[in-house]
């Protein structure tokens, strides 16, 4: 089911009223083509927003916008002139500016220093503290945030406020395009109402604003246009409103399936009612960022957890990984209630816990170190007596691990940072499957590896989960997730708010719970 | 304006707490020790104090940029060892000679920062390294200057600098020769003291408030978000260092007015760097960069020296000196562990 015969339809306005328009962009990071053929562009005043799921291309559109990235092709045109710019300040200076959903703020500066940071006042030369906290006074009060005192440190500061001081920062730089990226995401609801007052404000002063947001209901409240992107296309740009939420879900889903994935097994209802989970979460809380969120897995089970970036699926496998303090709520494992403080906690006989963490290069490997050290590193406990290695019995379990997972390798002692992307991963699950767990939390262990591996771990997952272990997935992907997972779980803004079974897995669902349309339409 | 002066007031003193800490920890220090001094609270007392302190306290400035940076300068010792035999040969004959020698002298420390500093930039070598192996090709040029110590330097100059205000009126013939009656009022301050007040309000303060130094601390406290900031990074990396080997050449200096003598002491050199960082992390300065300043790092070499005085006067064993120091610089970095208990999530001690 393509859409691609409506690719910018829609459009229906006068050329002149166009403030910023790309035409024909193309970006593509190696063989991943993250961008095609876009045309897209803002008009002066007016409010648009742009959707898509994961990897859809909002990103690399903005970071184009906003001068981080060039494109390999295309032309950018601002008040009607070419413009292409070398980095973040020369499009600042165009007036292009960006709030970005990593925060650029500087935690030992003041909430002064960071908002002037571009352009401080200057008296002979030298920042002048005074005029700086003034304006800094004024521009924080103009977004309704008299409560913080510019002199305050940024790092003293809790992360709802922290984003509306990156707020001000942007307007101090007076931008003629504002660009948000899910600025939204970290504030209470009353900042929501107020940040949607400036924009309309900004909006009314001539001042054309992007926005990406995943939540149907703000972009209902404050966007006068809306575009979807899918597979690195703009596939429509409507006025908002024209269309319902249901349509905009049809425009976002319709990726073509390029991966094949092993067969699930037949479920047997009768039974799986019957076994008890080996992991059961019940209530559990961290912050702001999980709220009592309920969760079983069984013997064999896969389950993905599923919805866009950012809903708090990372920080999930990180408490149960016992990397998080201060949760709340509880974790049972085969019935028994458990507290898990560490990784090495978790990785206790009884618990068997396993992660496979988010970022291989710097939690899941000690690159300068050798392959084979870091396959055993995890699981050094089995191969020694309590204080001497036994390095005979070391290079048996490694080789084995090697030959189970094919990871293609020169020597087991080179350096595990001269292997490739996908063997490096497999270096990063072979060394958890080392330690025999019984429960293995993924977090997005496809990303960035080529087909061919991903291939091979989908089969492994299925296989491990046949040998009886219970599997947590968490997957940018949702192909992935319908693809592999027996049961998908749905989070949004720290909760799940779906969980789906068999036949319900689908990109549709996954889509709508993600976006928790249910939500908007109250 | 919503904020009463009283909560800026509030906030302002918590940010300056580690600073007020080591000011009274050395206010306490260095009371004590005149109060059990026999000729404490006396003018020659705080002359003879401020010369053994002097030179120590602008290494401990020149530590305190790279430091806030994120990194460390290994090479701040042998700068000033550098600079001090170089001014043992310059300053000495006429008056614009020794002037010229100044000048010189200070220039070459600011060059020595400005090489670590392309170092570190350009080559893209990590501080602590690159600076040790430019310290020790500033060690080998000091050897060359001075392969033993001696020097020929301006006794009247090496006299006044050393000494109190009363000296140069004296000397020189101003002020009624020192005795007006206005000039008595000051005439008892020690010139190194003077010369400090100028190097952290003329230099250091408007250097911290410029858009450059603005950016150390932006580079320090989080890298990436100051690129993304648009902040002019290399300068502000090449200014840092050079800012610390001009720093450290004033110490040189110094120390050739002080001993009248240029002296290549690698020892000397080293300890001088370690006592820096002592002096810097004593300070209030955090070795992860972005938070600090030199201020701190004077209060914190005058505390490491105000130790070493406190031995001289009981009759302690000399050898339970080092263990002390450890002890207060332990408990100094202990405090700026502090928040460490606050982390949630344990992954981010880490990073």
């Amino acid at each position: 089911m393509t859409r691609e015969g409506q690719v910018d339809s829609g459009i229906r306005r006068p050329a002149n009223t166009a403030h910023m328009s790309l035409t024909g962009i193309t970006k593509r990071y190696g063989g991943v083509t993250a961008l095609e053929n876009v045309n897209f562009s803002c008009d002066l005043g007016s409010i648009h927003a742009v959707l898509g799921e994961n990897g859809a291309g909002k990103s690399t559109l903005i970071k184009i916008m906003s001068g981080v990235v060039t494109p390999d092709e295309g032309v950018m045109m601002l008040n009607g002139k070419e413009v292409s710019f070398s980095g973040p300040s020369a499009a600042n200076d165009a007036g292009i500016v960006c709030i970005f959903q990593e925060l650029s703020l500087l935690p030992d500066l003041t909430v002064a220093d960071n908002i002037m940071i571009a352009d401080p006042p200057r008296r002979f030369g030298l920042i002048d503290r005074k005029a700086q906290n003034r304006r800094a006074q004024e521009l924080l009060s103009r977004i309704g945030c008299e409560d913080v005192n510019p002199l305050n440190r940024v790092r003293d500061l809790p992360l709802s406020r922290r984003q509306m001081v990156e707020i001000a920062k942007a307007l101090a730089k007076d931008p003629t395009v504002l660009i948000l990226d899910e600025a939204t995401s970290a504030l209470t609801a009353s900042d929501v109402d107020r940040v949607f007052e400036i924009l309309r404000k900004l909006r009314d002063d001539g001042i054309s604003i992007l926005s990406i947001s995943h939540r149907m209901h703000e972009i209902e409240a404050v966007a006068d246009m809306c575009s979807v992107f899918r597979n690195g296309r703009n596939v429509e740009t409507f006025r908002q409103g024209t269309r319902t939420a249901e349509e905009i879900v049809q425009m976002m889903i319709g990726r073509e399936i390029s991966a094949h994935f092993p067969p699930k097994p037949e479920k047997d209802l009768a039974a799986t009612d019957v076994i008890p989970p080996v992991l059961r979460v019940k209530d559990y809380s961290w912050e702001n960022t999980l709220r009592e969120i309920d969760l079983s897995v069984r013997k064999g089970e896969i389950v993905g957890l599923g919805g866009l970036d950012g809903q708090g699926q990372k920080e999930l496998l990180l408490g149960l990984f016992g990397v998080l303090k201060n949760t709340s709520g509880s974790v049972e494992i085969n019935g028994e209630k458990v507290r898990i403080r560490s990784p090495r906690d978790a990785k206790r006989a009884g618990i068997d816990i396993a992660l496979v963490p988010e970022d291989r290069k710097t939690e899941g490997l000690m690159l300068p170190m050798s392959i084979s050290d870091n396959l055993a590193i995890a699981s050094l406990d089995r191969v020694s007596n309590g204080f001497h290695l036994d390095q005979v019995a070391l290079d048996k379990t490694v080789g084995e691990a090697i030959r189970r997972m094919q990871i293609k390798i020169g020597d087991a002692k080179d350096p595990v940072s001269t292997l490739s992307g996908g063997n490096q991963q497999k270096v990063v699950i072979a060394k958890w499957l080392m330690t025999e767990p019984k429960i293995i939390l993924l977090n997005d262990p496809t990303r960035g590896i080529d087909v061919g591996t991903k291939q091979e771990i989908y089969l492994l997952l299925r296989e491990l989960a046949r040998e009886g272990a219970a599997i947590v997935l968490y997957s940018t992907d949702y192909e992935e997730l319908i693809g592999c997972c027996d049961r998908v779980a749905v989070m949004y803004d720290g909760q799940i708010v779906r969980e789906l079974e068999g036949d319900e897995i689908t990109e549709h669902n996954i889509i709508s719970s993600a976006l928790n349309i249910e939500e908007a339409a109250q | 304006m919503t904020h009463t002066r009283k909560s800026d007031l509030s906030i302002i003193l918590r940010q300056r707490a580690p600073l007020l800490t080591v000011i009274i920890i050395f206010l306490l220090f260095y009371v004590f020790y005149n109060a059990n001094h026999p000729r404490g609270f006396s003018t020659a007392v705080y002359i003879q104090n401020s010369n053994e302190v002097f030179a120590l306290v602008m290494v401990a400035m020149a530590q305190t940029v790279p430091v806030l940076l994120g990194g460390l300068d290994l090479s701040v010792g042998a700068v000033m060892t550098l600079v001090n035999t170089l001014a043992s040969h310059l300053l000495s004959g006429s008056p614009t000679e020794i002037v010229f020698g100044f000048i010189i002298c200070l220039l070459t420390g600011a060059l020595c920062g400005f090489v670590n500093g392309c170092v570190v930039v350009f080559g893209r070598i990590q501080p602590i390294i690159a600076t040790l192996a430019t310290g020790a090709v500033f060690m080998g040029l000091a050897l060359f200057l001075r392969p033993t110590p001696g020097g020929d330097v301006d006794g009247d100059l090496a006299w006044v600098m050393t000494n109190d205000l009363y000296e140069i009126a004296a000397t020189y013939g101003f002020f009624e020769n020192g005795d007006a009656a206005w000039f008595q009022q000051v005439s008892w301050i020690p010139v190194p003291a003077i010369l400090l007040v100028i190097v952290a309000v003329g230099v250091w303060l408007p250097f911290a408030r410029s858009v450059t130094g603005r950016t150390v601390y932006a580079v320090g406290s989080g890298e990436s978000a100051a690129y993304m900031s648009g902040l002019p990074i290399d300068r502000a990396k090449i200014a840092a260092f050079t800012l610390g080997g001009f720093f450290a050449g004033i110490g040189g200096l110094y120390l050739t007015l002080q001993t009248s003598s240029g002296n290549a002491d690698i020892p000397q050199a080293g300890a001088y760097t370690l006592n820096s960082i002592a002096a810097v992390v004593i300070g209030g300065t955090s070795l992860l960069g972005g938070v600090g300043s030199a201020i701190g790092s004077i209060f914190g070499a005058l505390v490491l020296r105000t130790i070493s005085f406190n031995f001289r006067i009981f009759d302690i064993d000399p050898l339970l000196q080092p263990l002390f120091e450890g002890v207060v610089l332990l408990g100094a970095v202990s405090i700026g562990a502090l928040s460490v208990l606050r982390i949630k999530n344990t992954l981010e001690l880490f990073r």
